[in-house]
């Protein structure tokens, strides 16, 4: 196709002013926030993305300028745009590298916003997104339903029969199989409500953050990490009213679903009365901590969200904080850490999970190259882009393997399904803990 | 461009790996400056019979073919000025050996500058050019401008870390140029392509020399209350016979942007800033540190700090390789020249600089690397003002044309690329310019390699008067 760029600049000017904005009046992009982006290119080795493909549409710089070109009018939200837009991890590393302070992630989100206003999707896609965001997620009950019925297929010899007949092979879905969570015998939704007393002098009371997925899959985590903070002095609250953050929703531009659950959350944990709410899912904490983005600077629910996110700490940060004095005892083993990536880019928190892990007894510790690499976990990312998340896991488990390490720790419930898949597919044979899973082994237990 | 051109580039490299679509070609359009071009085309090569490839359909169809690195470049170097095929290396980025023993290591050209150092360390090695861009910059494209940074003070630009070149000739020819000796004979080829912008072939490897890390480093902050104290210093300190590996200064409104990002603790009530580093041997080193630090203090430093660990000495350097892009938390468009002055001229420079600013209504921020006398002023504008543009380029030729005045050059390591094309006649004569022109001919005839870019085109100084706009500030929203 014969394109011809514009040579002056008054061409340049009159194709800026073809047409207006292509973004809606709400939830958008802002002129103020996007232009800090100087596309001066330092944040693009840092992209998961752009590393994969080499492509500046696939890159930080390219997306933000896709972003202003809709703003511009210069480009629609069509099928190029929302691939891109849908192709990046939302894993925020290019936040942490840049010199700008470019607060991506914030205009990722309304760029999704933007699309989950403006674009039709096909319709599978669509039916999907509205069951999993809007019917599933938010709903306790349902997802105790599904988990029983994949508690079913997992148990009941459905999924060896799946796997020896070779269905999964045929429809291509053996890696994601493998993906799937295992489904907890008893979920964490009966321990909702309850209390849970301190060991020794109480030091701090604090309220948990649950988790939605993690209530039917990670509930022996959820009580590693109740068990942990209990030992350290700390009595800790469950409040039976909470509900999944929103974060997946919120990443995936569905920001009424979002602001609704935040709105049951600042009910169900009322902040004055914690000295801190504690999640060991950098991914919620992430979002739990950025409530305030949700809602209008002027609007009813600012002040709620702002209130409630001042308490929100991720478990490694807090523990560090309190200082740990629990007796802990030797574990020898050599590990590693890889970065989640709403920690260390969205929370900015490197140490806390590192200083935690040296903290026991006998542990080595190794760093792993390119550690707060994305592992291609992000939220959903690994369903909605099967074929990217295997392939930045590669690099991953590449990179794993060389650290001889016994166990990988991290710090999200998602990136322990992703590099447990990681290291069957690859047989690395290491085991990947949640770092406050490994401090739960080191209690002395009475 | 004929359309046969994109139907052949597919079929050499598949489908994915060209594109075509108006909406594609607009995130080719810029670079790291000012600049603005946007290509016809862009083709994804990943070996070297690719590059062959691509280069043979641009001789069929006589269209321009134009490199490109990670596109961080300050020049435009890396935009097609004059449209056509742009090939960015981003999918040639294999280290291909590594040779500790020899001190040398062979890679493609769109290895990340930083990640060959990353991937050497261990053996006690790093690659020494580091361009503020290095975390993102490539090989390529560090080879193609000839990129410098702080460290060129002590180890010298691009070119001193070149052994030899695999080179792709617009005719399409495959040449090795130089050899991993350090020195081979006849010409020396490679010193003549290391900044040649792309103009002469299309590198596809490059053999780079590897540098031993310095047994001991020290990083010193000195802290003034006047720019003159600065760079006097930084006169004195050279005056001395001393070589710091590095003497980088940044002035107060530069430290402010720089310190909201990160939190190096640079002293945000200072006029100046030297951030000094000595390297070698443990003992020299103390005793080089020392004499700056008297150095500094005899010309009235405030304050003189030392890195006192690597995490201290690594913040101190976050600080000035950000250093523009952190500039971007005051304006969304900002103009950084690049310029050369003597450095025994700097106090005078500076000052003038200063009053240039003053005269345009700019302000006007300065960060270089003082002890090779390579400056970086950065003039602040909104680009949707088209008259503030305007403004901010009168405002940067004066300086550059002070810079010639003092007996310096109109750039250091950004390159002429398309921006400083029209100045090139200010600092060469014609038979000077036409001898480089036959230079070029003699590898690139048919001028499709990176047209439009070193020399001044025939529409001659007012060009610069009808080009677009950057686009980072031109929303109308």
């Amino acid at each position: 196709m014969e394109h011809n760029p514009p040579q002056t600049h008054e061409d340049a000017q009159r194709e800026f002013a073809l047409t207006l904005s292509g973004f809606s009046a709400t939830d958008k992009p802002e002129y103020e926030d996007y232009s800090r982006c100087v596309h001066c290119g330092l944040c693009s080795n840092n992209c998961p993305t752009y590393r994969l493909w080499g492509r500046e549409a696939d890159s930080p710089r390219g997306r933000i300028r896709q972003m202003a070109l809709v703003d511009q009018g210069r480009l629609e939200i069509g099928e190029t745009f929302v691939t891109h837009i849908d192709r990046c991890l939302n894993c925020r590393n290019c936040e942490t590298v840049c010199p700008s302070g470019v607060e991506y992630g914030k205009i990722l989100e309304l760029a999704r916003a933007q699309i989950e206003q403006k674009y039709k999707r096909p319709l599978t896609s669509r039916l999907l997104r509205d069951f999993v965001y809007r019917r599933l997620l938010p709903r306790p009950r349902r997802i105790a339903a599904a988990a029983r019925f994949m508690r079913f297929y997992q148990s009941s010899g459905l999924a060896s029969l799946a796997r020896a007949t070779g269905i999964l092979r045929l429809l291509g879905l053996q890696d994601r199989e493998r993906l799937l969570p295992k489904v907890d015998s008893t979920f964490f939704f009966t321990d909702l409500g309850k209390t849970f007393p301190a060991q020794g002098p109480q030091r701090a009371r604090v309220a948990f953050f649950a988790g939605c997925v993690a209530q039917v899959t990670f509930s022996e985590l959820n009580r590693a990490t109740i068990r942990v903070l209990q030992a350290n002095g700390c009595e800790v609250v469950v409040p039976a009213e909470q509900i999944c953050c929103g974060a997946l929703a919120a990443h995936a531009g569905v920001r009424d679903v979002a602001r609704d659950l935040a709105q049951a959350n600042f009910h169900a944990f009322r902040a004055d009365d914690f000295d801190a709410i504690i999640t060991n899912a950098a991914g919620c904490g992430s979002t739990l901590k950025e409530y305030a983005f949700l809602f209008a600077a002027d609007g009813p629910n600012r002040a709620d969200a702002e209130k409630f996110s001042a308490k929100v700490r991720d478990i490694s940060e807090f523990l560090v904080d309190l200082g740990l004095v629990a007796p802990l005892r030797p574990v020898p083993m050599r590990v590693t850490y890889q970065d989640s990536c709403h920690l260390v880019h969205g929370q900015k928190i490197r140490e806390a999970p590192r200083t935690l892990i040296r903290a026991i007894p006998s542990v080595e510790f190794v760093e792993m190259a390119l550690s707060d690499l994305c592992c291609g976990s992000a939220g959903v990312y690994n369903v909605t882009q099967p074929k990217a998340a295997l392939d930045l896991l590669t690099d991953k488990m590449n990179h794993a393997k060389q650290t001889k390490a016994q166990a990988i720790l991290t710090a999200n419930p998602g990136c322990i399904l992703q590099l447990r898949a990681g290291a069957a597919i690859h047989n690395t044979g290491q085991e990947v803990l949640h770092v406050v899973e490994l401090l739960d082994r080191a209690l002395v237990k009475s | 461009m004929d359309p046969r051109v994109v139907s052949e580039l597919k079929k050499l490299l598949g489908a994915e790996a060209v594109l075509h679509r108006p909406e594609e070609l607009l995130l080719y359009e810029y670079d790291g400056s000012v600049e603005i071009a946007r290509p016809n085309c862009v083709a994804f090569p990943r070996t070297t019979s690719d590059v062959v490839g691509i280069v043979q359909i641009a001789n069929r169809y006589q269209v321009p073919v134009v490199g490109r690195g990670a596109g961080t470049g300050l020049s435009g170097g890396a935009l097609a000025r004059q449209g056509g095929i742009l090939v960015p290396f981003s999918r040639m980025n294999r280290i291909l050996e590594v040779d500790a023993e020899n001190q040398r290591a062979t890679v493609q050209p769109g290895v990340v500058n930083a990640d060959v150092s990353v991937a050497v360390a261990h053996l006690g090695l790093h690659f020494a050019p580091d361009p503020s861009s290095q975390r993102a910059s490539t090989i390529g494209g560090n080879v193609s401008e000839n990129s410098g940074g702080p460290h060129t003070l002590a180890y010298g630009v691009t070119t001193n870390h070149v052994l030899s070149l695999e080179v792709v000739l617009p005719t399409g020819e495959v040449v090795r140029l130089g050899s991993p000796a350090l020195d081979s004979p006849g010409y020396d080829l490679p010193g003549l392509f290391v900044g040649s912008e792309g103009t002469l072939a299309l590198v596809t490897e490059v053999t780079v020399k590897l540098t031993r890390l310095p047994e001991a480093v020290k990083t010193l902050l000195a802290i003034f209350d006047t720019v003159d104290d600065a760079t006097e210093t930084v006169v004195d300190i050279t005056a001395r016979g001393i070589t710091p590996a590095a003497c980088e200064m940044l002035d107060g409104w530069t430290i402010r942007a720089v310190e909201a990002y990160v939190h190096a603790g640079f002293p945000v009530d200072c006029a100046a800033v030297l951030l000094l580093e000595v390297d070698g041997l443990r003992q020299a080193v103390e005793q080089h540190a020392e004499d700056v630090a008297d150095v500094c203090r005899l010309h009235h430093a405030r304050e003189v700090r030392v890195a006192r660990d690597e995490h201290e000495r690594a913040l101190l350097w976050k600080g000035r390789k950000n250093a523009f892009g952190a500039v971007g938390r005051l304006s969304p468009t900002y103009y950084v020249q690049d310029g050369v002055i003597p450095r025994t001229k700097l106090p005078d420079t500076l000052r003038r600089i200063n009053e240039i600013g003053t005269k345009y209504g700019f302000e006007i921020g300065n960060i270089f690397h003082a002890g090779d006398g390579n400056l970086h002023p950065i003039i602040l504008f909104d680009a949707r003002e088209e008259e503030q543009f305007r403004r901010a380029v009168v405002t940067a030729d004066e300086i550059i044309g002070f810079c010639i005045e003092m007996g310096g050059s109109i750039t250091g390591e950004h390159g002429v690329g398309m921006e400083k094309d029209r100045l090139m006649p200010l600092l060469f004569s014609e038979d000077e310019l036409n001898l480089m022109r036959r230079v070029r001919d003699a590898f690139n005839p048919a001028g499709l390699l990176n047209p439009g870019k070193i020399f001044p085109t025939t529409k001659g100084c007012g060009e610069i008067h009808v080009r677009p706009l950057p686009v980072a500030g031109a929303s109308r929203a």
